[in-house]
């Protein structure tokens, strides 16, 4: 079993108290840095960790804190995001609930790196009881002298403010966040200039995920190049994954980058295989943003290279055959489930969470959820198809924030992958509402290379 | 700093936009622009009819960049090199904008007072498909007045965001702002309190569609029957340069809006004593007719002479089938 870095201790009883905490050598890291470290040499041991961010887009975070300018006399502000709002995400709520203080403490130690006196965590404003988990927590740290003024006598000064958020999906954008942060109506700033130059209230921001934020304790703790022993190539560390859908066993779980795909799947201690004996159809492997993969083409690369869980492996073959780490929000979807649906309700959620402010974005999400409507409801025609991925491209790569890709992936994806079951939902228009399509050749094994050629 | 548009290289500014560079080399070449306005800080960035490709990134970094950039809101860099219209990425990307911002609008151009000034329907006419692909219900939003000076049809609006910087900047407070979320969001004012301000009638002006119209205007005559004429006056108002441009019909001033250049901007913002209440010729100084593009279809009825079409001209099969229309025609 693989030694975990973050939850660790998520078992111990009462380990959402600081005096649990500390007693199982939490802080450590606070009073590492503190005292025994400059504020560069935390930045240059998350740059040799290899640390890449959490939240989805992978950024090596020890760059994105080295970008930031330093000009005299100007605030500078951490905020960590965890407006965690990604469907079929739920890692970072885990880790606010159970195991507050490692956020806090990584806050801290991030914010001494930064240079920043105050910092906000921004948490979505539908978790209200993580919220206060986090509150109490603060006030808990700032009562042992961990926050405030002069933490340990380091002459460090640093106030910690959980903001709740504006209750959408598109304050998890960075510049979004921001404005809300300030706020405004979350509407993504237009970039440049990105944050690390002019961000919360015009000063250089860094924003970092929860899980990126709560990996630099380790990090601190036991040095950059031993955290970067963990994992495979240039994916270092562990992650949390949030494991959902048809699984017997979902979940929370934190594996080393690099763990294959199939073990994460199948064996007692993750997922422990799908639920109920049936066989897996389809797999989305970082959260509802990106490309849904059938079983085959997730289990092997397309070159019949198992797959494992990292940055890397996981791209495996662009968006042709591969797909992305995202945010760590698996789901699995068994032989019953319906392809079709399944794209028509993510496509409902972008549509609903698009923030209105460029055009491809606001009026080509919700076309696209008309025309998945009346595919899944059997009123489809054969030229849909064609016509979503001709939105999904018109859409993807010219909105003024990710969420326009995040829209037009799922839905070119799931066209490009199971057009079969789409045709079927288009002959067979009185059938599809009332069964489904079934697992049909989608977890056949790939066929070999040469006759894939010819 | 020297940046190249579509191969024609031009000396600009540091800080300049890409867009504004392109102005000033002018023609076809410069991208359309429904959100962007050069009068008010802020704007642009939205619509994205504007992107276009930079196939060089600076003489520094050469690398192209990754994604089509909307230009209004991109500087340009010492060596940049940019693609408008001889790429086919960003004619591509431009048309399916242009089918986007048009899936949602209801087209009632007939009936619209916008229709022959309406920046949608240039683009639509220069960029866009000639049927649209939407097969379903648009949406669709009551009228409101908001004041008694300005209508606010929200159904043709496409959300530039142009009237909230106006409300922002030229007046001394804003009160209407974006409601809602994603193709439901809206221009509104809550509990549509009205707008009632000097210079709120500038919001009129700024829109680039039909959605705020002129009440004092409305249905009173179509944009290319009226004949425009610039003209001044001294107006009390400080801040308010009284250069403006009179719609006649006939002997009647019918409308009066601010000069706009070529890019429809207008030139400077007038105040609401000028745009509504002045509308007699004795109140102006007259200083002479507007020129309109030859293109533009307010030239198209004033000065027309009663000659064929030029296509039909050439074409003999044209000129047998109309022949009976001409002669009615030049008998009148």
């Amino acid at each position: 079993m693989a030694r975990k870095l973050l939850l660790e201790h998520i078992n111990v009883p009462g380990i959402n108290t600081f005096d649990v905490y500390r007693s199982k050598g939490g802080y450590a890291a606070v009073e590492k840095a503190l005292k025994t470290l400059s504020p560069d040499d935390v930045v240059e041991e998350v740059k040799k960790s290899g640390l890449r961010g959490r939240g989805g887009a992978g950024f090596p975070t020890g760059m994105k804190w080295s970008f930031l300018a330093k000009p005299e006399g100007v605030e500078r502000y951490l905020v960590c995001n965890a407006d965690e709002s990604e469907p079929g995400t739920f890692k970072d709520r885990y880790l606010m609930t159970y195991i507050p203080h490692l956020l806090i403490e990584g806050m801290i130690v991030a914010s001494y790196a930064l240079g920043a006196k105050t910092s906000y965590i921004y948490v979505r404003g539908e978790m209200m009881p993580q919220i206060r988990i986090l509150e109490k927590a603060i006030a808990e740290a700032k009562n042992k002298g961990f926050l405030g003024k002069n933490i340990l006598g380091s002459g460090y000064d640093l106030e910690l403010y959980v903001q709740p958020g504006g209750g959408a999906y598109i304050c998890g954008e960075e510049t979004a966040l921001l404005e809300s942060l300030e706020g405004k109506r979350g509407n993504p700033r237009i970039k440049p200039p990105f944050p690390a130059i002019a961000g919360l209230y015009g000063c250089p921001t860094v924003v970092n995920n929860v899980e990126s934020i709560a990996a630099v304790v380790p990090i601190i703790n036991e040095g950059g190049d031993e955290y970067a022993k963990v994992g495979i190539g240039r994916s270092t560390g562990t992650k949390l994954i949030s494991a959902g859908g048809n699984l017997r066993k979902p979940g929370v779980y934190e594996i080393d980058l690099g763990l294959p795909v199939e073990e994460f799947l199948y064996s007692d201690e993750y997922c422990g295989g799908i639920a109920n004996g049936k066989r897996l159809k389809a797999v989305v492997a970082g959260g509802s943003s990106v490309p849904i993969l059938p079983a085959n083409l997730f289990l092997k690369t397309i070159n019949n290279e198992p797959r494992l869980m990292s940055y890397e492996s996981l791209a495996d073959g662009g968006f042709v055959s591969g797909t992305m780490m995202g945010s760590g929000g698996f789901i699995a979807y068994d032989e019953d489930q319906c392809i079709v649906r399944n794209t028509w309700n993510f496509a409902r959620f972008y549509h609903h969470e698009s923030c209105g402010q460029c055009s491809p974005c606001r009026e080509g999400t919700g076309w696209m959820e008309k025309v998945l409507h009346r595919l899944e409801y059997g009123h489809g025609k054969m030229s849909d198809m064609d016509l979503l991925v001709d939105v999904s491209k018109k859409i993807e790569g010219n909105t003024i924030c990710p969420l326009g890709d995040a829209a037009a992936w799922p839905v070119a994806s799931a066209i490009r992958h199971f057009r079969d079951e789409f045709e079927w939902h288009v002959t067979h228009p009185h059938e599809a509402t009332t069964r489904n399509f079934g697992i049909a050749h989608y977890a056949d094994p790939l066929p070999k290379l040469e006759e894939a050629a010819s | 700093m020297k940046v190249t548009i579509d191969g024609f290289p031009i000396e600009v500014e540091a800080g300049t936009t890409i867009l504004n560079a392109a102005r000033m080399i002018g023609g076809d070449i410069v991208p359309p622009a429904m959100c962007y306005y050069s009068k008010l800080e802020g704007t642009g960035g939205k619509c994205r009819t504007c992107l276009v490709q930079v196939s060089k990134g600076s003489e520094k970094d050469p690398r192209p960049m990754p994604k089509l950039v909307a230009s209004c809101r991109t500087t340009v860099m010492d060596g940049m090199e940019v693609k408008n219209i001889t790429s086919p990425e960003v004619i591509e990307a431009r048309k399916g904008v242009v089918e986007m911002l048009l899936i949602n609008h209801p087209l009632d151009c007939p009936v619209c007072d916008q229709a022959g000034e309406c920046h949608l329907q240039d683009l639509g006419y220069e960029h866009g498909a000639a049927k649209t692909r939407y097969e379903f219900d648009r949406r669709t939003f009551e009228k409101i007045d908001i004041g008694d000076k300005i209508q606010l049809h929200m159904t043709r609006c496409i959300l530039c965001y142009r009237c909230v910087f106006v409300a922002d900047q030229i007046t001394d407070h804003r009160i209407h702002g974006i409601l809602n979320r994603g193709d439901h969001s809206e221009i509104s004012t809550y509990i549509q309190k009205a707008v009632d301000n000097d210079f709120s009638g500038n919001v009129i002006d700024v829109c680039p569609v039909g959605a705020l119209t002129d009440k004092t205007f409305r249905f009173k005559n179509r944009v290319w029957f009226t004949k425009p004429v610039e003209a001044h006056r001294d107006c009390e108002n400080e801040k308010c340069g009284g250069k403006v441009t009179l719609w006649y019909k006939g002997e009647d001033v019918i409308r009066v809006t601010a000069r706009k250049d070529e890019y429809g901007e207008a030139e400077e913002f007038i105040c609401n004593t000028c745009r509504f209440d002045k509308k007699k010729t004795s109140d102006w100084v007259i200083e002479g007719p507007r020129k309109v593009s030859n293109k533009s279809v307010i030239n198209s009825n004033h000065y027309d002479t009663l000659h064929p079409l030029p296509v039909v001209k050439t074409n003999p099969v044209l000129i047998e089938a109309n022949k009976e229309q001409f002669e009615r025609e030049t008998r009148l």
